[in-house]
């Protein structure tokens, strides 16, 4: 088996068990999610087959690119449709489909009181596919029918429950909020069209160093697709919709908007590295979204009472740290990449970990009515402990292999630009690193430590936390151990290596600080942080009820006023457009297409009356009309 | 004198002798196989042979590929690349028209009259409907026809082009007059049919007869070297070539050659149209490409505003009357008369690449085309039951329902004088449907129709019996759909590819105010299109374009089972539709890299 027969299987076989048991309806309800499993399990087994045999060749020649078939052909423009396996595309082959495997693993056993379990394993199954086909893609087209393909995936799943009319709504706002990231990278393509008269990455990389593109273009292409990264990957200014995907079952969270799809923007800005190494203003713009939102996904994070959306708004810091990393070039690719396995991993650990919680409490989310549950879900316990050291980039465990270099990353002097931007990018890197440390402190004190604060239902119903079934535990301790060992393996395994036959090898450069006092700094602000949330969340009693708090608090809880920005800027004033565009549209545009309707048809009439029915009739049509060309002919000759 | 032997090259004549011979043979059948089996021999025969045509050129393609193709019989036959392409179109249509025309259905009748010499409604025909005599003659016909329109486009000399007009349209003309339903609008429409072919025939030999006195020969190479060099006699040159033009619009069916086009259409067996409509305009449009390409070049100063008016006229023509039909076979042949125009503009374009594009849009064309009719076959209206005849739905309500549908329209027919049942509708805006169709219902009296209990009449073709069909046969109403926005050319289908094909062309060969006026018009036919698809599935049964009284007594529309052939011939041109929307590419390439003209 060689590599051009293996991957268009990562894509096939999960589109494949979708379509089965899209199709089969009900026929399939008893055995669908194993299928399901079954499949996302085959492609895991497809991409570790291409593991190995990527990793026997040598470094320079990774790179394979598995012409499908020729997709669309229009004079100049000619596309094939293809598939580029290199490092940086299999790294997220691996992520997508080991951790997509865990989950629907975990899934099988959380959805199993749900009747429509099995269409939930194709909506997955369908996201598996998609994903895949958006990392594996060689061209920025078929990355965008990918692209589509999660944005779609996540709607379903969003609103899995749709019959609650809020989680529809979160559904339609993800959806709309991801139309708008969308509408960049399309522009970007047609931008790309239009300069390079191709989209595949190969001829847009080629493009560029032909100089092709005078650096304004590469500004706006970068922009755009900075656009399209900030819907998919919930960026500042298109974050909100991340939040309320928490509606979707919880598997999904962890798959979707933690670990996979949420990530998908932080791949397309490192696959247009050669856009933006060639616009530094786009660059920059992109380390200044991500600073933004890393800061303000901690903010939020501190917060939030319900744990998933605690959760979401820790992802979105995340994300923001690789987007950060990725701004900053060459230096931080890697990085940005090697973080976003290592949060895989955890965040999707902390996830299923939430979601056992919940399993055990009744569905419930609010961390003021938990405490003290360490007792009584010890599994559970521990391997969102692991996770949470992690994500705190407690050495050894994997967040700090991959978050302390992100964070060194900053603060080196940039190529371009001033000394400024180190000693910035830096302490806000730092600085979140604190802030993280607070709020997933608090949400683990808030819920296993400190005391019981559980309530009863309005039917008296008393919650019995118990740990979950064997199913979900697995995905959890395995996920659990990827989060403790991960980054150090990678570390040690030369993973920064590995990726850069694509994002290129950097000279090592000296931060502005040496890099053990940054180390040293950002240990002593997570302890800060953990000791406040320590002082805070366990050691003082919770109120059951949330506090009023400081005025940056109660704004945190509505992430900072962001959904009433957006109403008042962007809801009400299109509201008013569509309102004046529909009138517009009945009376003008209407009118004058009704009226060209009734003229038509009036013409219409009057030719069909000349149809007699009389072949006599038609014969002298015949012949009048050869007169007349006949006329036309001769008339100019004499 | 000597006569020297000719050297021929049989090989390259294969798919021809094969759709011949078969003909050949398939009279003989009829002569003297026992009547039980004919039907299927004769079936069998056909479609082998068809089939057989399609492998023949498959054989021959890598040669004329490479070569660029051969003269055969002294150049009376240019086997080039354009002409296999044009075979293999034609041969495949005809043999999914055949499917089409073989499908007897559920009610077990095929349809063509049982016994064509009979008197429509007479005692005779009922007796020979009753001893289930059925015309098997149809197949020979299919293919001698067919065997025609083979020989039509790949001819390179005049007088093999009028002979092979001839043989395409006479079994045409006889095959119109052969519906088992309202049959005398068939008759009507098979003697249209003859009389004003004959006309044009007429048109072509006179041409023939003038490029002849100018040239001095019948080849269109030589003709064209003539035009080149010979001088003082561009009078003949002239009207020679519009009168040999003529007579191919005719054939095309482009304005003002057209009026013949929706009485023949909607008189001939719906199969028989399908066949007409896609495989003779291919023919057509194949002969046209060649006269234009090779012989006038020269002339294009001359004739190019000529052949605007046409293709506007056309196009224009087309797609206006198109909007106020009520007869769905009526609607798709105006819309292959739009058609006509599209093509037009890129056989106007006179450049290279407007040969791919009207060799591409003739198949995506056809394909759409065989599938719809094929459809329109298959929507049949039902009798209504009167209240008293319990036992009714058998054969003995059978009986006066199938005269009444000949006798209705013969009542029609004189009424409205001259014969002219087609004329009603024109006329008076009443559906033609009022004139023969529901003409069962309405000799049953003025009863409201039982609902769908009667027996299965003739075909539904009054748009407002369309009404609905999405919610009954979802299926069925879908994939017509995909044939209607394929005609409109919505991207994804056959039918966008071709158009952008066509207009790119006619664009590259400066004929840009064609490709303006054929952008606007297929917006405008869009509009026919998709009102259709609204009714089908956007409008309850009867809920239809209400426009007389006549409506109460319209019976609705039941689709019948097909035997499977039918069934076969419409997936297989949804397929092709969809193909051609979706990865035109292969084919494209595929003519492209082929269609050089032979001079």
């Amino acid at each position: 088996m060689d590599v051009n027969s293996l991957a268009p299987l990562l894509v096939a076989v999960p589109l494949a068990s979708a379509a089965v048991l899209l199709l089969l309806g009900r026929r399939s309800d008893r055995w669908g999610h194993w299928l399901g499993l079954l499949a996302s399990t085959a492609a895991f087994v497809v991409g570790a087959l291409l593991l190995v045999e990527l990793l026997g060749r040598p470094a320079d020649q990774r790179s394979v690119d598995v012409h499908l078939f020729d997709w669309i052909s229009a004079g100049r423009f000619d596309l094939s449709a293809g598939l580029l396996v290199d490092p940086l595309s299999l790294t997220f082959v691996l992520l997508v489909t080991f951790v997509g495997s865990l989950i629907h693993l975990y899934s099988v056993a959380y959805m199993a009181h749900d009747a429509a379990r099995r269409r939930f394993f194709a909506y997955l199954n369908l996201f598996v596919a998609a994903m895949l086909l958006l990392v594996l893609a060689d061209s920025y087209l078929l990355l965008f029918v990918g692209w589509e393909g999660v944005g779609l995936a996540s709607y379903l799943l969003i609103g899995f429950w749709n019959h609650r009319t809020p989680y529809a709504v979160a559904a339609k706002k993800a959806f709309v909020a991801n139309r708008v990231g969308d509408l960049g990278l399309l522009i970007a393509l047609m931008l790309m069209l239009a300069t390079f008269g191709a989209v595949d990455f190969a001829s847009v990389s080629a493009g560029i160093d032909g100089g092709l593109a005078s650096t304004a273009t590469l500004t706006a292409m970068g922009l755009l697709l900075l656009l399209a990264a900030c819907g998919k990957s919930a960026q500042f200014p298109l974050q909100s919709w991340l939040g309320d995907a928490m509606a979707g079952p919880t598997p999904v969270s962890a798959l979707i908007h933690a670990a996979t799809m949420v990530t998908a923007g932080v791949y397309l800005i490192v696959r247009s590295a050669p856009v933006f190494e060639g616009a530094p203003t786009a660059q920059l713009v992109v380390t200044i979204v991500g600073a933004i939102t890393l800061v303000f996904g901690a903010i939020v994070g501190c917060a939030k009472d319900d744990i998933k959306k605690a959760l979401a708004a820790s992802t979105m810091s995340q994300i923001g740290y690789m987007v950060l990393a990725a701004g900053l070039g060459p230096v931080g690719y890697a990085f940005a990449i090697f973080h976003l396995v290592t949060h895989g991993f955890f965040k999707a650990g902390m996830f299923l970990g939430a979601g056992s919680v919940m399993h055990g409490m009744d569905d419930q989310t609010d961390m003021r009515r938990f405490g003290a549950l360490r007792r009584y879900m010890v599994v559970t316990w521990v391997t969102l402990g692991l996770g949470w050291l992690a994500i705190l980039g407690i050495p050894p465990f994997s967040g700090f292999w991959s978050k302390d270099k992100i964070i060194e990353s900053a603060f080196v002097v940039p190529e371009v630009g001033g000394e400024w931007r180190a000693w910035l990018f830096g302490a806000v890197a730092l600085i979140g690193a604190g802030i993280t440390a607070f709020y997933m402190s608090r949400l683990f004190f808030m819920t296993f430590h400190g005391k019981k604060r559980w309530t009863r239902d309005a039917d008296g119903h008393e919650p019995h936390p118990h740990e979950s079934p064997a199913l979900m535990t697995i995905p959890m301790i395995v996920l659990a151990v990827g989060s403790a060992g991960l980054g150090f393996v990678l570390q040690a395994g030369g993973f920064t290596t590995w990726l850069e036959p694509v994002t290129g090898h950097v000279e090592h450069h000296e931060p502005v600080l040496p890099v053990l006092v940054i180390q040293v700094v950002t240990l002593l602000a997570v302890v800060v942080g953990l000791a406040l949330a320590w002082r805070q969340y366990a050691s003082l009693p919770v109120p059951e009820t949330a506090p009023e708090g400081s005025a940056l608090t109660r704004a945190a809880r509505v992430d900072l006023y962001q959904d009433a920005v957006n109403d008042a800027v962007l809801v009400e004033p299109g509201r008013h457009l569509t309102r004046s565009l529909v009138y517009g549209d009945r009376t003008a545009v209407d009118g004058a297409f009704t009226g060209l309707g009734r003229l038509t048809v009036g013409i219409g009439e009057l030719v069909r009356r000349v149809q007699t029915g009389y072949a006599r009739q038609y014969a002298a049509t015949m012949l009048l009309g050869l007169v007349v060309l006949a006329a036309v002919v001769l008339v100019p000759r004499i | 004198m000597t006569f020297t032997v000719p050297e021929i090259a049989w090989a390259p004549l294969a798919p021809v002798l094969i759709v011949l011979g078969a003909a050949v043979v398939g009279v003989l059948v009829e002569a003297f196989v026992p009547r039980r089996v004919r039907r299927p021999v004769q079936l069998g025969l056909t479609l082998a042979a068809l089939a057989g045509a399609v492998v023949a050129v498959a054989l021959l393609w890598d040669e004329v590929a490479d070569t660029g193709g051969t003269d055969v019989l002294g150049g009376s036959l240019l086997v080039d690349g354009p002409t296999l392409v044009l075979w293999a179109t034609t041969a495949v249509l005809a043999l999914l028209a055949v499917l089409v025309v073989a499908d007897r259905t559920s009610t077990g009748e095929d349809a063509f009259a049982p016994q064509g010499a009979a008197v429509p409604g007479s005692g005779y025909e009922e007796a020979a409907r009753a001893a289930g005599l059925q015309q098997t003659e149809v197949y020979p016909l299919v293919l001698f026809a067919t065997g025609g329109m083979l020989i039509f486009p790949a001819t390179g000399d005049l007088l093999t082009l009028f002979v092979a007009l001839e043989v395409l349209s006479l079994p045409l003309y006889l095959l119109t007059g052969l519906s088992r339903r309202r049959r005398l609008l068939s008759q009507e429409a098979s003697m249209k049919y003859f009389l004003l072919g004959s006309f044009a025939s007429a048109l072509l030999l006179f041409g023939i007869a003038l490029l002849y006195g100018f040239s001095g020969s019948l080849r269109y190479a030589e003709i064209a070297d003539a035009v080149r060099t010979v001088g003082g006699m561009d009078g003949l040159l002239l009207a020679g070539s519009l009168l040999v033009l003529a007579g191919l619009l005719f054939k095309v069916g482009a304005v003002p050659f057209h009026s013949w086009t929706p009485d023949v259409y909607q008189g001939a067996p719906t199969p028989i149209t399908g066949l007409m409509a896609a495989c003779t305009k291919v023919a057509a449009f194949g002969a046209l490409v060649r006269v234009m390409y090779t012989v006038v070049p020269d002339l294009r100063w001359d004739l190019e505003p000529v052949l605007w008016t046409v293709a506007i006229a056309t196009m224009a023509v087309g797609t206006v009357v198109a909007l106020v039909q009520t007869d769905i076979k009526r609607v798709l042949a105006y819309s292959s008369i739009a058609h006509a125009g599209f093509v037009l503009t890129g056989v106007v374009a006179l450049v290279q690449s407007g040969i791919t594009a009207v060799l591409f849009y003739l198949l995506a064309y056809g394909a759409a085309t065989v599938g719809a009719f094929g459809i329109v076959s298959l929507v049949r209206e039902r009798g209504a039951v009167r209240p008293g005849a319990r036992t009714g739905a058998g054969a003995a309500a059978r009986v006066p329902a199938l005269a009444s549908a000949g006798s209705t329209a013969d009542v029609v027919g004189t009424g409205a004088g001259a014969g002219a049942a087609a004329a009603a509708e024109d006329r008076a805006g009443v559906g033609t449907g009022a004139g023969a169709g529901p003409a069962g219902a309405d000799a049953d009296g003025e009863e409201p129709p039982v609902e769908a209990t009667g027996p299965v009449l003739g075909e539904a073709t009054h748009l407002s019996q369309w009404a609905g069909l999405g919610r009954t046969n979802p299926v069925l109403a879908t994939t017509f759909a995909l044939f209607l926005l394929s005609f409109a050319g919505i991207p994804l289908t056959a039918g966008f590819t071709g158009k952008f094909a066509v207009f790119s062309a006619a664009v590259e060969g400066g004929a840009w105010p064609l490709a303006v006026v054929g952008v606007v018009a297929s917006a405008a036919a869009a509009f026919f299109y998709v009102r259709i698809i609204v009714l089908m599935f956007f409008t309850s049964p009867h809920g239809g374009p209400r426009d007389d009284a006549d409506e109460e007594a319209r019976p609705g529309a039941v689709v019948v089972t097909s035997q499977g052939f039918a069934v076969v011939a419409i997936a297989a041109c949804a397929a092709l539709t969809i193909l051609l929307g979706v990865l035109p590419g292969p084919v494209l390439d595929a003519v492209a890299g082929v269609a050089q003209l032979l001079p």
